[in-house]
Parts: structure tokens; C-alpha cells; sequence
């Protein structure tokens, strides 16, 4: 089969950002009549070549080219003129205003300045008919669940190039993460649209944590890891277990001193238990048990369902479902208050988000948790604090080695350790680490993962999440696999349990 | 010799990046201003065994506006803002007065005291109600405010039936108006409420939770806190400070004034509060800079009275002050006007774009 | 797995396009006319109820009806303006001093500079609309809230009233005055210039909000200010354009206001800002941004209007009841709001 042309070529891409680079040399081609997926974990610069193609963000190298012409991409705007439009996870659409006025606005037709509502409704309703949704254009976009907010998202950018004049209709058309909050009738009936799209000889570009759908619905994809390009496949010709391979690769930091570690192997009685837990949209309902001591990992990749778990376990979010006990006895979970009294203590992925308060000082953010255990009234006495704060710096390296030091100006790695002991001060029962060596250095990494061991061999339970496989598997004495938002095999490590093993199982869905 | 010539130049830089250096340069600036139209401006006189002189009355005129900038504080700093704080300033001296005024005997101690632990009590609830809009019903501080800030004025002219109330009380007038130990007396409750705050800050936890929340609300959750009773007590607190001014201010006129007094009041005190280095963003507070922020509006409208310029003009400099200090404060200016000097050295191309772009990256996942 | 999530969406094969069928409060709620809707019934009721009672005070006569636009034309016009802020999801607190400054600067070019009225109305729209166009450029270019920047607007408007004279100058320019007498019969009543002035000028704003690219982009960036940015809305030139027209509505205001009082006072329209925004908000437009309609904000300035004209009529009840009705009405309407706005979020 001769290959027809790249309708979109992108060539030696490179995207710096301070002290980062997040794309180097990447590759990514695109052609007509074909639905394209974008693979790659964390950091593996998705996000970024995406932004790049849409004009979010403008390149520091590389070209572009559309239709066997180069172009440049400075703004969103003009690559909607260009004919790549974008819908994203987050509906980047106006709710308060009608279905019909969403699809038009900002190239409404006029007549002397006056708005044509009229050929706007009726436009409108056929370009919704011609794509074959069912939906009531003069409703406003709020009155829809997000699923057809979604498509009405996809008829706005496919819909463009048509009425304006000003661009020559979408040639590509970029969802990124469309499907994550999506049910399965809904991401069917979005699946429709796309090949009715495909087969209309748009080019799409789709980005998706799931690999069924990926399998579903894609002819080709790109691997990206690292910010760089690691393959280019049609994906029949790659099977899951090797995309996965792909994507997570070797881990490239070698742990000499935890390489011959033995786990200790007397973990103590249940310690957590949670039964039924789910949330609609978060993750399917699950059973776990995590006992003294023990280290539990989660392996799967990102938007599988590992997050979600850990929220809902020191309830960050409410669970539709279930119940969780610590120590025999049942948590509400209604707030984080709840788990935080029960000895339940969590590290965000989302140091600066969800972690720390970067305008306070070291001292005042390792304090923080510990302080809002006991009250505003009851302040921690000063030199009792200072002692504490002292002992944690130097028990994990902090650097610099000032408690006045403002925690937003510190590295990524060292303000993970402040993470950590803020929650290591409270001296929880249950230590939950959501991704706690993303975005470090390797040398904070290997200390973070020698300090989860000890504190496990002093009996505290850790729930930790990482996106190394390596990392889980070195760690834990268990592992939970998700994939697809559901926990679908937990594993007692030994000998038998591999990377590839635990690669199969996410890959296939099943305990083996 | 050498030692002092090397350690000057570094406590100097470590003296103008104290967070405090700003707003007292300004105020010291702004005082010396006046010196070339009134020589004695610094001298303190002693008559009738009162201190008198431009440092006292700026001080005495500067009680309420401290008082009320040093409770919008604490609400700026979890993020919030009360607007509500001059009107909560009527209604306090309107119940205050009109419960003295219905007293047979004004000069009672007993009556007194009664008629302010009113007065407070009205202004916490009015607090109590705007910390319950804003922590339990969810609503944006700025309006949730803007209802008593509306409604409030219109109950105080309610109490005082429309009329200025006024009354004829010894006690009452010393809070305000009298003297003590040489000095104002309302100099004392300031410094008295000041310290209060700052123990209550700083002595307990208080002011550490109150900047987590204000600094990052999500990651404040997340770690246990319980801003909701946070918020409710700041915005409490806020209107208890409101109130004190609203007795100063009633008691130094010996009259209130439903209509005016307090008028315009949460402005300066924002503008105070803002002055002294606190973000509107919320985080970090300064009760200190506070202070100094307030200081140095008493000061500018002093001063403008004492050049000659008209007082009229006073309002057009509080705008400039305003404008100034908020385009400093603003990165965005801060990058195009500074932030271009320093990049034409090195790479003209554009500065701003990947310190921004970078944060939302990690934010998008 | 797929069976569960089947029977969670009814219509099978369809989009799920239909919203669950809520019940008819929900509904009700969700109404975005619904504010609106309930203003206009406030609003009617509050005008029967005050036929039924003051019946004998000659209530009932038209005139009494159309002075409600009279006597409110310049908050009329201010509200309209403040509309546009605040449904772009901003705010204006310059709009009362620059009202008052309006009045302080036309009297003053009027009778100490002797300045034809006919030249001193643009000027005095021009140095509204350029205040507005200045206090939205520092919001957009320099990103402070628009609270602060505002405030700032508020002081050196006032601030200037006081600079022209901190005495108020009286008009005695004959045109002003015959301008200020002109009646325009209606049949069964007449209303003043300033009346008609402020419907013409409430008429353009519901063209320019619903017929014009402009106004639709005002509504898509109070409904979300980030999306409308990535749909390629141009969010700056909006946002200042916002802000210009919410200073030319104050100056024109502010005219109407001097006409309507005849004098320039630099105390004029002390806190109407607060008039204004409580009009919006009674309106039923969402403080949030987004979400209303300027028709509201008519409603939500009668109603205030009616108000003060009930009390007048009442006659034992004081002015000051005023302030408390309009902030209890406002309480209510912000707690409605939020009803609303959280039955969309879940």
C-alpha cells in the first residue's frame, strides 16, 4: 500500500522550558483519513507537543509542516486557521450560552453588525445533523452532560473551516483526553463520530489513558518518552504488552544499595481494609487490605485509576461506595479530617497544587500537618518544634538546611522531602505516596525509596505509587494493578512476580 | 576597619528586603516632607499635662483606621475581604450611643460598659454573618460583604432614627477622646488591641493556619485544616476590630452618626493593608506593616493639610498611592517595565512567556 | 461491566443528550430566566400591593408609574453600564464618583468657563469613556483585580470633583434648565428627556448584548474566561472595551444626574456604585459573570425605585429603609443565585 502524503508533518521538535527540556528532537507525522493515538506516561512530553501543534505554546525548534507547507503556529487562533482544531479533556466551552452559539461564536454571521440568529440556529442544526447527534441547539450548553458538551466541542472545531471562509475546513483534528470522564455509551457514541470524521478524511490526533480504546478505535500510534521519540506503529502491528514497554521503558536509575535488599517479610495484622470503595468517574469499587508494615504499590499506568484510589482512601474525594477500617475501626472518610485522625497521612502528586503553601517557610510547612491535628489553640511549643523540625531536616537531607527558607524556592526533590516530613512528623500509621520521586533528581530519588524501606521496617504501612515499575516492584511486598480505572489483580511479590509479569497483567486486564 | 565596610553594604541589603523597609521609607519620607513647612513637626509639647504635637494626633486621627486595617488583615490573608467594615463601624457607635442616650445617668459606669458590650456584640454577629456566607454557603467574600456594607448603614440610621446621636457621657468620651498617662487613650486601646492580635496570631497557631489556608486552599484541606471555622472566626474578628473603632469614633465626636461615620473606611483600611506588604491574593500577612500602612494614610492626609496643598486633593493622592503600590505588586508590570530593562541585556525575546507557561504545564496533566 | 453503565443512561443508542428528566423545581431552577422572572413578579406585586394601599393617595395614576423612570433615569443608565462589567465576570466601584465628577465637571465648564452645553456633553462622555478605557487597560495588561484598580477609579474621580470646587456650583444655564423642564407627553402621561434618554440607551445595550459579536463575547468570558481565550475570542480588547463602556454609561449618568438635580456637587451620587451593582444583581444578572440579561437590570432599578416611591407614600416609614430593603433583597438574590449555581455544578 503506497502511503499516501503526511497531511501534518512535525520535524525535529524541540520545546524548552527553565531548567527543563521537554521535548528534544521529536518527530510526528499525521495522515489524512486516519485516527492517530499519542502514547506516553508523565513527563513524557504529550502534553507539551500537543500545546506545540496548537499554538498554546510557541517552539524553540523543529518545523511544521501542513499540507507539504511550512507554517508557523503562534496562537490557538491561528491554528484554527490553519485547520487544526483541539478539543480538551476540560470542555473549553461557554456553558451559559446555547449549543447553537458555542458552535458560531466568534464567527457568528452578521448582516450590518447585527447577529443572524436565525441562520445561526438553522446552520447549527444541520451541522449537528450532518455529524448524527441528537441534540437541541437552542438548549444551553449547560443543560447537557459533559459527554455531549464533548461532541458539541468536536462539531465547533470540524465545524469551522465550513462557514467562515477564513481557513480551508479541519484537516486535523486534536482530542486531547476526551474519553477520561466519559461512560462507555457515551464514549461510543463519541467513537462514531470520530470515524465519521476519519472517513470524511480528517486526520485525528487522540490522546487517551485507556488502552482498550486505544485499540479500539486507533490505525496508528506514536510513543513518546522522555521528550523524545520512541516509535512510530500501526497498532496492529504492536501488541499491548509491547506498548507498555514502550512507554514505562527500563528504569534508568540504578539503586546499588536497595538492588540486594531483602523486604522484610514478618508484616504485621490488617491494618487498613477497604471494601467496595469506589467512586463514579474515579474508580470502580475495590477491596483492599493493607497490613503493619507492609509496603503496598500500585502499578498501572497514568489515568489508570491510582490517584483516584489514594484520594478516596484518606477521602480527599467522597466515595460513592464501600467503607474503609483502620485498626479495626471504621472511618467516615466524609474529609480528609476523618483519615488524618485515624493515623492516615498523604503525599500528593501535586507537590505545588495539592502539597505545599509555597509562600511559608520550610519550618512552617513541615509543621503544618502535625499543627492542624491539634488546633489553632494548642501551638506547638517553639523549642519542641524547632527540635522537630531540626531532626527532619537532617534525618532527610533537606537543602538548604534553613527553616526560614521560603519552600516555593526550593528543588523539586528537597520540597518532596518537606512533603514528607510533614506527614512523617504526625507519625501516621498509613503513609500514602503518590508518585513521590516524579520530577527529582536521582539522587533524592534513591534516598526517598531507602527512606519508604526503613520506615516500613519500623512498622509504619505505606501505599506507594510510582510510575517505574521497577521502583513499585523493588519496594513493595504487594502490588495492586489498575488498569482502566478498576483495581484488576494484587500480587504477593517474590521471585516469580517480574516487570514483565506485572506488564502482562496491566496489559491484559487479569490475574494470572 | 575593613570589617564594617564589607558587613554595611550586605545589612544594608538585608535591611531593604525586610518586608517592612517599604512602608516605613514611605512613611518616614512622608513625614519629613513636612518639616521645611513646619519646623516643630517632630516637637512634642506638654500642656495640661497632655502630650500634644503632629506625631500624637497623627496617631490619635490614625486609632479607628488602625484598628480596622488590623482586622481586614487577618481577612485579606485567608484570601478574603470585608467590605462590610464601615458600616459595621455606624452600627456599633449608633447602639452604643442611643443606649447611653436612653440612660438616666450617662456618666454611669455600669450603663457604659453595657452599652458597648452591645455595640460589640452587634458588630460580631455582623461578622459572624459574613464569615457564615463566605465559609458555609460558599460565597465570593466580596459579596457575600457587600450585603451589610449595603444593609448595614441603612440599620444604623435605623437605630439612631436618622438623627446624629448625641451624648453627654465622661466615660464614654475617653475612649475616643480622652487622655491617660499624658497620652490619648485611644493610643492605648490600639496598642492594646495590636498586641492582642499579634499574640493571638503568633502566640498561637492561628496566624500559621490562617496563612496556609489564604496561601493554598486545596493543599490547607488536604492537611487537616478546618478553614471553615478559620474563616468564620477571622471575619468575627475583623468586625470586633471594627466595632472598637466604631466606639473610638463615636466617642471622640461624642455623637453618632449613622449616615458618616466610618464612611469610606474599608477602603483605606484595604488600601492599609496593601500598603503594608500584604497581598490581596492572601498567604502572608503583616499586622506590623499593617500598622505602618495605616500610619502612613493618616500621614499623607496630615501632611497634605499641613503643604498647603488643598485637602481636597487628598482623595487624588490616595488614588495615585493606590495605583502605585498596585502595579508594583503586579508581576505582569513588574516584568514589562523592569523586567525589560534586565532582559535587553542579555535576550530580548520574550521573558514572560515560559515563566508563565512552565506552572501550568505541571498543572495540566 | 458495560451492562451497569447501560442502565445508568436511559435512552439506549442515543446520545445522552436529553438531560435526565429533573424535577420540576430543579427545573425551575435551572431556568437562567428564572431571576429575571422573579424580579418582574417582585416587582408587580410590590406595585398592586402599593395600588391596594395608597389608592386614595392617587398611587394609581400613570404619571406616578412613569416617574419611576424619571426619577431613576441616571441610575438606569449607570446599572446598564455596570451590567456589562459585571456579566463580563468584573467589577466597576468608579461608577458614583464618576457620576458625581460628571456633574461637578460639566457645572463647572457650563458656568465658570461658559462653555456651550452642546460641546461640554462629548467632552464630559469622552473623559467617562476614556476613565473606563484607563481602568480597564491596568486590569487586562496588568492583570489586578478589578476591584483594586476600580477603588482606585472611585478616590480620584471623587478626588477630582474636590479639586474642580468642594463648594457645589448651582446651573442656571438656561439651556440646561429648559432641557430639564422638557416633557414629552405619552397620552397618559410624560416623561423627561432624562427618562428617554436612559430607555434609548437600555435598548442599544439589549442590541448591542445580544445582536452584535461584542456582546456575546461580554457573556462568553463571564461564563468562562479561560475557554473563551482558547475559541480565539479576543479577551483583552473585550475586557478593556467592557470597562469603556461602563465609564461612558457613568458620564452619561452623570449628565442625566445634573440635569435631574441642576447642580454639580462633588458629593453627588456618593455610593450609587452600590445602587448600581444592587440593580444588576436584583436583575437576576450573576455576579459571577455569565449569566442575565440587561432587562433585568430595568427591573432590578424599578424595584428600587418603587421602593423609595412607597416609602415616600407611606410617609411614616424613613429613607433609610431603603438601604435595608435593597440589602435584604440582595441577600436574597445572592442566595438564590447560589442555589442556582450549585445545582449546575453537581
Amino acid at each position: 500500500m503506497a502511503e499516501p502524503r503526511p497531511v501534518l508533518e512535525m520535524t525535529g521538535i524541540v520545546k524548552e522550558f527553565p531548567g527543563v527540556r521537554a521535548l528534544s528532537g521529536v518527530d510526528f507525522r499525521l495522515f489524512p483519513g486516519e485516527i492517530h493515538a499519542l502514547m506516553g506516561e508523565n513527563g513524557a512530553g504529550k502534553s507539551t507537543l500537543i500545546k506545540v501543534l496548537t499554538g498554546v505554546h510557541t517552539l524553540d525548534g523543529g518545523t511544521i509542516t501542513l499540507d507539504g507547507k511550512a507554517v508557523r503556529i503562534g496562537s490557538p487562533l491561528q491554528a484554527q486557521h490553519a485547520g487544526i482544531s483541539t478539543v480538551y479533556q476540560e470542555v473549553n466551552l461557554c456553558p451559559n450560552l446555547s449549543v447553537a452559539e458555542n458552535i458560531f461564536i466568534g464567527r457568528e454571521p452578521t448582516r450590518a453588525g447585527r447577529i443572524q440568529w436565525k441562520q445561526i440556529r438553522k446552520e447549527a442544526a444541520e451541522m449537528v445533523d450532518r455529524l448524527g447527534l441528537d441534540i437541541d441547539v437552542t438548549a444551553p450548553l449547560s443543560s447537557y452532560p459533559l459527554a455531549v458538551q464533548q461532541l458539541v466541542a468536536i462539531v465547533r472545531s470540524v465545524g469551522h473551516g465550513d462557514s467562515d471562509g477564513e481557513g480551508s475546513g479541519t484537516k486535523v483534528l486534536v482530542l486531547d483526553e476526551p474519553t477520561s470522564s466519559l461512560d462507555r455509551d457515551e464514549v461510543l457514541e463519541l467513537f462514531r463520530l470520530m470515524r465519521r470524521l476519519r472517513d470524511e478524511g480528517v486526520a485525528i490526533l487522540f490522546v487517551s489513558h485507556f488502552l482498550d480504546q486505544i485499540y479500539e478505535i486507533c490505525d496508528r500510534m506514536t510513543v513518546l518518552r522522555n521528550g523524545t521519540l520512541v516509535g512510530e506503529h500501526m497498532v496492529a502491528d504492536l501488541d499491548q504488552v509491547g506498548l507498555i514497554e514502550l512507554m514505562i521503558g527500563k528504569a534508568l536509575d540504578q539503586l546499588e544499595e536497595l538492588h540486594e535488599h531483602q523486604l522484610r517479610s514478618d508484616v504485621g495484622e490488617t491494618l487498613v481494609k477497604a471494601e467496595g470503595l469506589g467512586r463514579t468517574g474515579g474508580i470502580a469499587p475495590f477491596d483492599l487490605e493493607i497490613k503493619k508494615g507492609e509496603v503496598l504499590g500500585l502499578a498501572g499506568l497514568l489515568g489508570s485509576g491510582r490517584t483516584e484510589l489514594a484520594r478516596l482512601l484518606f477521602g480527599a474525594d467522597q466515595p460513592d461506595s464501600g467503607k474503609v477500617t483502620v485498626a479495626g475501626k471504621q472511618v467516615s472518610m466524609s474529609a480528609p479530617n476523618d483519615a488524618i485522625g485515624a493515623g492516615v497521612a498523604f503525599c500528593s502528586e501535586n507537590r505545588k497544587t495539592e502539597g505545599l503553601v509555597p509562600d511559608l517557610t520550610v519550618r512552617e510547612n513541615i509543621i503544618l500537618a502535625l499543627q492542624a491535628s491539634r488546633g489553632w489553640t494548642r501551638p506547638i511549643p517553639a523549642s519542641q518544634r524547632d527540635e522537630l523540625v531540626a531532626k527532619y531536616i537532617k534525618a532527610l537531607d533537606i537543602r538548604p538546611a534553613n527553616p526560614e527558607a521560603r519552600v516555593g524556592q526550593l528543588s523539586g526533590g528537597n520540597q518532596q522531602k518537606v512533603l514528607l516530613a510533614r506527614w512523617l512528623i504526625t507519625q501516621p500509621k498509613l503513609l500514602i505516596l503518590d508518585e513521590p520521586t516524579r520530577g527529582i533528581d536521582v539522587g533524592a530519588k534513591a534516598e526517598i525509596q531507602k527512606l519508604v524501606v526503613s520506615l516500613s521496617e519500623d512498622g509504619m504501612s505505606v501505599l506507594y505509587i510510582a510510575a517505574e515499575l521497577e521502583e513499585v516492584l523493588r519496594l513493595s511486598h504487594t502490588i495492586g494493578v489498575l488498569r482502566d480505572r478498576k483495581l484488576v489483580a494484587q500480587l504477593t511479590n517474590g521471585p516469580e512476580i517480574t516487570t514483565s509479569k506485572i506488564l502482562e497483567t496491566i496489559a491484559s486486564g487479569e490475574h494470572q | 576597619m575593613s570589617t564594617p565596610a564589607v558587613t554595611t553594604p550586605s545589612r544594608w541589603r538585608a535591611l531593604t528586603r525586610h518586608h517592612l523597609f517599604w512602608p516605613v521609607a514611605v512613611l518616614i519620607a512622608l513625614l519629613l516632607v513636612n518639616v521645611p513647612f513646619t519646623p516643630d513637626f517632630f516637637a512634642i509639647r506638654m500642656a495640661d499635662g497632655h502630650l500634644y504635637g503632629s506625631l500624637v494626633s497623627i496617631v490619635l486621627f490614625g486609632s479607628p483606621l488602625i484598628l480596622v486595617a488590623v482586622g481586614m488583615t487577618l481577612v485579606i490573608a485567608t484570601g478574603g475581604i470585608d467590605l462590610s467594615v464601615g458600616a459595621v463601624v455606624a452600627i456599633t457607635g449608633a447602639l452604643t450611643c442611643s443606649y447611653i442616650s436612653d440612660q438616666a445617668d450617662q456618666n454611669a459606669l455600669a450603663g457604659v460598659f453595657l452599652a458597648m458590650g452591645i455595640g460589640l456584640v452587634a458588630a460580631v454577629v455582623c461578622g459572624l454573618w459574613n464569615g457564615f456566607l463566605v465559609a458555609r454557603m460558599g460565597i465570593q467574600p466580596i459579596i457575600a460583604t457587600l450585603i451589610i456594607m449595603v444593609a448595614g448603614r441603612g440599620v444604623a440610621q435605623l437605630i439612631t432614627d436618622g438623627q446624629i446621636i448625641t451624648i453627654n457621657s465622661e466615660p464614654y468620651k475617653l475612649i475616643g477622646g480622652g487622655y491617660w498617662l499624658t497620652l490619648p487613650f485611644s493610643i492605648f486601646v490600639v496598642a492594646a488591641v495590636v498586641a492582642v492580635t499579634v499574640a493571638l496570631t503568633r502566640r498561637t497557631a492561628l496566624g500559621l493556619l490562617v496563612e496556609s489556608v489564604g496561601g493554598n486552599a486545596e493543599a490547607s484541606r488536604l492537611v487537616g485544616i478546618r478553614s471553615r471555622r478559620i474563616k468564620i472566626m477571622v471575619y468575627m474578628f475583623c468586625a470586633l476590630c471594627a466595632g472598637i473603632a466604631g466606639l473610638m469614633i463615636s466617642s471622640n465626636t461624642s455623637a453618632a452618626d449613622g449616615n458618616n461615620a466610618g464612611l469610606w473606611i474599608e477602603l483605606d483600611a484595604i488600601l492599609a493593608v496593601v500598603i503594608g506588604g500584604t497581598s490581596l491574593l492572601g498567604g502572608r500577612f503583616s499586622i506590623g506593616g499593617t500598622v505602618i500602612g495605616a500610619l502612613v494614610i493618616q500621614t499623607l492626609t496630615t501632611t497634605i493639610y499641613t503643604i498647603g496643598v488643598p485637602t481636597q486633593t487628598n482623595l487624588v493622592f490616595k488614588a495615585a498611592v493606590v495605583i502605585v503600590v498596585c502595579l508594583l505588586q503586579s508581576p505582569k508590570f513588574r516584568a514589562k517595565v523592569f523586567g525589560a530593562k534586565g532582559a535587553r541585556t542579555t535576550a530580548p525575546a520574550e521573558p514572560a512567556t515560559p515563566a508563565d507557561a512552565a506552572p501550568k504545564m505541571e498543572v495540566s496533566r | 461491566m458495560s451492562a451497569t453503565t447501560k442502565t445508568r443512561t436511559a435512552a439506549e443508542g442515543r446520545t445522552a443528550s436529553k438531560p435526565a428528566p429533573a424535577s420540576a423545581a430543579a427545573r425551575l431552577l435551572g431556568d437562567r430566566r428564572l431571576p429575571v422572572l422573579v424580579t418582574a413578579g417582585l416587582f408587580l406585586a410590590m406595585y398592586i400591593g402599593g395600588l391596594s394601599r395608597y389608592q386614595n393617595y392617587g398611587f394609581g395614576e400613570p404619571q406616578v408609574f412613569l416617574n419611576l423612570f424619571i426619577d431613576n433615569s441616571y441610575l438606569l443608565v449607570a446599572a446598564v453600564g455596570a451590567t456589562f462589567v459585571i456579566m463580563s465576570g468584573g467589577i466597576d466601584l468608579s461608577v458614583g464618583s464618576l457620576i458625581g465628577f460628571t456633574t461637578m465637571f460639566t457645572a463647572w465648564l457650563v458656568e465658570r468657563q461658559g462653555l456651550p452645553l452642546l460641546l461640554v456633553i462629548p467632552l464630559a462622555l469622552g473623559v467617562g469613556a476614556f476613565g473606563g478605557f484607563l481602568m480597564g487597560y491596568v486590569i487586562h495588561n496588568f492583570e489586578i483585580q478589578p476591584f483594586i484598580v476600580t477603588l482606585a477609579g472611585l478616590f480620584l474621580f471623587r478626588g477630582l470633583c474636590l479639586v474642580i470646587s468642594k463648594e457645589s456650583i448651582s446651573i442656571s444655564d438656561s439651556t440646561v434648565s429648559s432641557m430639564a423642564q422638557t416633557r414629552v407627553s405619552l397620552g397618559l402621561g410624560e416623561l423627561s428627556i432624562g427618562a428617554i434618554v436612559a430607555l434609548v440607551v437600555l435598548a442599544a445595550a439589549f442590541y448591542i448584548l445580544h445582536y452584535t459579536r461584542f456582546g456575546r463575547r461580554v457573556y462568553a468570558i463571564g461564563g468562562n474566561e479561560q475557554s473563551a481565550l482558547l475559541m480565539g475570542l479576543p479577551l483583552g480588547g473585550t475586557k478593556i472595551a467592557v470597562y469603556t463602556v461602563s465609564g461612558f454609561c457613568s458620564a452619561l449618568a452623570g449628565l442625566l444626574f445634573m440635569l435631574y438635580i441642576q447642580s454639580g456637587d462633588p458629593l453627588h451620587a456618593v455610593g450609587m456604585e452600590l445602587d448600581a451593582i444592587a440593580a444588576v444583581v436584583i436583575g437576576g444578572t450573576l455576579l459571577t459573570g455569565g449569566s442575565g440579561y440587561v432587562l433585568g437590570t430595568l427591573f432590578g432599578v424599578l424595584v428600587l425605585g418603587l421602593i423609595k416611591s412607597i416609602i415616600q407614600f407611606e410617609g411614616t416609614l424613613s429613607s433609610w429603609w431603603t438601604k435595608i430593603a435593597t440589602g435584604v433583597l440582595l441577600c436574597a438574590f445572592i442566595l438564590i443565585q447560589r442555589a442556582m449555581t450549585t445545582r449546575k455544578q453537581t
